[in-house]
């Protein structure tokens, strides 16, 4: 069912060497899957069903990366062999340097708030 | 109508008489010479009749070597522009002591200090680094242009336009007094309410689209443009520095893109990202430029290494040392340069845990930075080493940078950047590497590459001349600031107390004044060269014995870069043809498939910059008009399928047989 | 990597019949995902000055007072469903179908137009109960991070248009077909930012 299965690039004119346009099966199965990944977190967060806060937002959180994957290979068609394997490369390089930038300026700056904002209990310090 | 002043700030927004800075007579003074300089540029053109040609060969132009040639002529200009402002900085503060004011009022000298680091970085590093990159890329890696040729034009444009709203600044309003990364609270509306940062942030908006365009451009013609054969690890090291700086462009340019974005809403619409109160967190934006900030050095200093690795493998005879070594520490810099951006803040105040771990992370980039010195220094050893031009500016580079280096590592420690930080000793570092490290590597690649483009070589008594007195300059302008550095002074100041401290400020003005020269010499080495063009003519396309394939095909290259796309069988591709006997072909050529000339590129970044005065000077109507008009036209452009044109057998069998004409009779002569 | 895999013969030093080297649009589907790429990392910048910023509410309205997580829901269908009949779209081009193609791309464009309504009502509303942009670091970061979303969107919907009318001009010729392929990346690719949107903005918005 994967839409890799579609890639015949033998078949296509130069214009479109090696890009796949997914199959309906494919289609309808990424949609399928998205409606069931975004429904989830909101019944989680509208009904509050887990009861606890943290548990929920491990849990969108969760939810979200998965529906990003399935975007990506369903609806992108995201393999590692289009351009040689290039796309995928781009992709993996992004996403390090996403994590490093977010990830980074958030604890950065949280520990700036820490050290540097006035109001925290200065009665620790000796 | 004139006197009501409700419609006159309908029509020029604040923009008024007063906006002219004729209270400034050394600016009315620059103006006069840029003016009379360009009427009579202009003048001469329409003399000679050249504005047809330079439209229709150059300005319209699609091929990527022309396209080049113009990033460098844009990026020449402009350094003249920012020596300018660095040799008045110089003069000021060898000037202003003991009560003294100097000669630049403080509004002034602020501009400046502000306009030389945006300028020298945007306007002059980036377009001189592009410009070799995008002649040289195709050609070493046997490509008839880059994957986009119309976006390449495009790119340059908009380059050009963000330095036109620069120099425009000059002359019309004012520029940025924030220092060149401008940081809130002081570039907010509230301290800087006229338009000096506008025009500051506009100017990088347009030249950012140009350069983030030009990234993915030459990062898709490595990867899929390269002859057959041209495995990734058969690849030139320029391709491959070119490669991972173009990589590290299309990474770090949005970032600077959102972060102004960001700084422009603050200004233009009220927001709270970078404010003082109402939850807006002025920290956020040095820690989101300096993201951007970091990678963008070795955007700058990775082409720069690409060329002293092709430089020194010529020169020396030799395949390069290390090539697999050289390749993997640029990688390793390329992803290493993402982790260390919080060390130009350590004194923000994150604390132990954070500082420490940017400050490792700093260290470790020095790795891969002191491998590469070695695989040069074992290049040479035992090489029969030329010592020409591009050569010598690879030995000073060396030394030069190896102490910038040095400095860097120690200002990587924070406790002794608590101590740098701000000083004049972070100054003279980062003129250490840029100067000695991508300053000298261009000129490397100018004069190594310049036969390559023109047909001639350059002069060497006045290429000479240039080198010592840029080296000689350097260090005489450099190292009075470590020392003052390590003495507390800060950077910026326009004025001194302690008259002690002047002795230093007078050699590092005396340092400059060399390095004045050493443009002056270049300038006319350019010029000496073209005079003596005849003498110092290269026919073979070969001049210095080269390695890489840029050499194989004529000096210039025609328009189609190889009449047969090559085919590569050795990381030395040329020195392998040469040594196996390579035999040009003579006849069977057929139609070249080639990009067609357009003028949209000029249009769109003429366009993009009368949108950015217009929003500079909240001029609305102008603004909306040139906004449609800048979408309309893009749209239309699509609507242009006719894109490219054959070039016929029979002109690919001229010039082929002219070549072939000119290479027997040196042969002859030889 | 045009030809880099193919095996050579060790004395040829060029191909005497080279036609497709420089073949334009050969590498326009690349360059385009790597624009995305970058694309990408302004969105990430926009999402951690929301982080960063998102707590800092100056006294103001709190995610609490203002996100209305049906209407979420709604936006969040709307564009969902562009994707697919986007998707459908896609399908009908690879069998060379126009006309069918053509109105899919029409229900995808209502979609999108949905989806933009639906934001634009619920900007409107915030800005009417004083949640305006200037309010809060929160406020700015969260206008800012959505509308550029928004923006990305509006101008899918102009290129979806333009692209309607050059297929109707010229018929599905190559230079065609890349444009629609490349449209659908954009589209697809605004899609896995809204993931991020609804997921970070106001799921975790509700939860603070």
């Amino acid at each position: 069912m994967s839409a890799g299965h579609q890639t015949d690039t033998s078949n296509h004119s130069h214009a479109h060497h090696g890009v796949n346009h997914g199959s309906l099966a494919g289609y309808l199965t990424g949609f399928g899957l998205s409606v069931v990944l975004t429904a989830v977190p909101f019944w989680l967060v509208m009904t509050n069903a887990l009861g606890n806060q943290m548990a929920s937002a491990i849990a969108i959180m969760a939810f979200a990366v998965v529906q990003i994957i399935v975007h990506m290979v369903f609806f992108l068609h995201m393999n590692t062999r289009s351009e040689s394997g290039w796309t995928m490369m781009a992709l993996i390089f992004t996403l390090i340097l996403v994590m490093i930038a977010l990830t980074g300026s958030l604890w950065v700056m949280y520990h700036l708030n820490v050290n540097m904002m006035p109001g925290h209990d200065m009665s620790q310090i000796p | 109508m004139f006197d009501n002043p409700a419609l006159l700030k309908a029509i020029f927004g604040r923009l008024t008489l007063e906006s002219l800075p004729l209270h400034e007579p050394i600016v009315v003074a620059t103006f006069i010479v840029v003016a009379l300089g360009g009427i009579a540029l202009v003048g001469a053109l329409t003399y000679f009749k050249l504005w047809g040609y330079l439209w229709r060969e150059w300005f319209t132009s699609v091929d990527h070597k022309r396209i080049g040639v113009m990033y460098m002529v844009l990026g020449i200009v402009m350094l003249l522009r920012g020596f300018s402002d660095a040799i008045m900085m110089r003069l000021q503060q060898a000037m202003a002591f003991g009560g003294s004011e100097g000669y630049l009022n403080s509004h002034h000298y602020d501009q400046i200090f502000t306009a030389h680091g945006v300028i020298m970085i945007f306007f002059v590093a980036m377009p001189l680094v592009t410009g070799l990159m995008n002649f040289v890329v195709p050609l070493q890696i046997g490509a008839r242009d880059v994957s986009f040729p119309f976006l390449n034009n495009f790119s340059f444009w908009m380059t050009v336009g963000g330095a036109v709203i620069v120099m425009m600044s000059l002359f019309v309003g004012e520029f940025a007094r924030t220092g060149w990364l401008a940081y809130p609270p002081l570039s907010g509306i509230g301290y800087s309410p006229d338009v000096g940062v506008d025009y500051y942030i506009w100017a990088l908006q347009v030249a950012g689209v140009g350069t983030l365009l030009s990234g993915v451009n030459l990062v898709c013609t490595i990867v899929k443009m390269r002859a057959p054969g041209m495995t990734m690890m058969r690849m030139p090291i320029f391709t491959w520095t070119a490669l991972c700086t173009n990589v590290l462009i299309v990474a770090a340019f949005p970032v600077l893109t959102a972060v102004l974005a960001l700084l422009a809403l603050d200004r233009y619409v009220g927001t709270n990202f970078f404010t003082n109160d109402f939850g807006g967190n002025p920290m956020m934006y040095v820690n989101l430029i300096w993201i951007w900030g970091h990678p963008e050095v070795y955007i700058l200093i990775l082409p720069a290494f690409g060329i002293f690795s092709e430089v020194t493998s010529a020169f020396c005879g030799k395949r390069l040392f290390g090539y697999t070594s050289m390749v993997y520490a640029t990688i390793v810099i390329t992803i290493l340069s993402y982790l260390v951006w919080l060390h130009h803040f350590f004194t923000m105040g994150s604390g132990a845990s954070v500082n420490s771990f940017f400050g490792i992370t700093t260290m470790i980039i020095s790795i891969p930075t002191g491998a590469k010195i070695f695989n040069w220094l074992f290049t040479m050893y035992r090489g029969r080493i030329r010592f020409e031009l591009p050569m010598m500016w690879t030995v000073a580079f060396m030394l030069t940078f190896t102490v910038g280096g040095m400095t860097g590592v120690l200002l990587a420690v924070p406790p002794a950047d608590f101590v740098l930080h701000n000083s004049l000793f972070l100054v003279a570092h980062f003129h250490n590497v840029i100067i000695g490290g991508v300053l000298f590597g261009l000129f490397a690649g100018i004069s190594y590459w310049f036969p390559k483009a023109f047909g001639f070589r350059l002069d060497p008594f006045w290429g000479k001349m240039s080198f010592w007195f840029w080296v000689v300059g350097f260090w005489f302008a450099f190292m009075p600031l470590y020392i003052l550095g390590l003495m507390g002074v800060t950077r910026r100041l326009r004025t001194f107390e302690d008259p002690s401290l002047q002795i230093w400020f007078i050699i590092a003005a005396f340092g400059a004044f060399l390095i004045l020269l050493g443009i002056l010499s270049f300038l006319i080495q350019i010029f000496v060269s073209v005079r003596r063009r005849e003498q110092l003519r290269d026919d073979t396309g070969d001049p210095w014995d080269g390695r890489t394939l840029e050499w194989a095909t004529s000096s210039p290259p025609p328009a189609y870069n190889f009449a047969f796309t090559p085919v590569i069988h050795d990381l030395d591709t040329w020195a392998d043809m040469k040594n196996r006997g390579y035999q040009r072909p003579l006849t069977g050529f057929h139609d070249i498939h080639m990009p067609r000339n357009t003028g949209a590129g000029v249009i769109l970044a003429g366009l993009s910059v009368v949108l950015a005065v217009a929003l500079i000077w909240y001029i609305w109507w102008l603004a909306i008009v040139s906004f449609v008009a800048l979408i309309g036209y893009a749209i239309a452009h699509t609507f242009n399928y006719d894109r490219d044109f054959h070039i016929p057998s029979s002109d690919v069998t001229r010039v082929e047989d002219e070549r072939t004409r000119l290479l027997a009779a040196t042969s002859q002569a030889g | 990597m045009a030809h880099a895999d193919t095996v050579i013969d060790d004395t040829i030093f060029h191909l005497e019949d080279d036609h497709g080297h420089a073949e334009s649009g050969s590498s326009t589907m690349l360059g385009f995902w790597i624009y995305l790429m970058s694309d990408c990392l302004i969105f990430a910048m926009l999402f951690a000055v929301y982080g960063v910023l998102g707590g800092n509410y100056a006294a103001g309205p709190a995610p609490k007072d203002l996100f209305d997580l049906p209407l979420v829901a709604l936006n969040t269908t709307m564009l969902l469903l562009s994707s697919i009949t986007y998707g459908f779209a896609m399908l009908e081009m690879a069998k060379g179908r126009v006309r069918p193609m053509q109105v899919w791309l029409v229900i995808t464009g209502l979609f999108g137009l949905a989806f933009l309504g639906i934001e634009l009502y619920e900007f409107a509303h915030f800005i009417h109960e004083g949640a305006t942009p200037q309010r809060s670091g929160f406020l700015s970061s969260f206008f800012t991070l959505v509308g550029t979303h928004g923006l990305h969107v509006t101008f899918g919907l102009v290129w979806l248009v333009v692209l309607m009318v050059q297929v109707s001009r010229h018929g599905l010729i190559a230079a065609n077909q890349r444009r629609l392929m490349c449209l659908s990346m954009f589209w697809h690719f605004l899609d896995v930012i809204w993931i991020g949107v609804f997921t970070f903005v106001y799921l975790m918005g509700m939860l603070r």
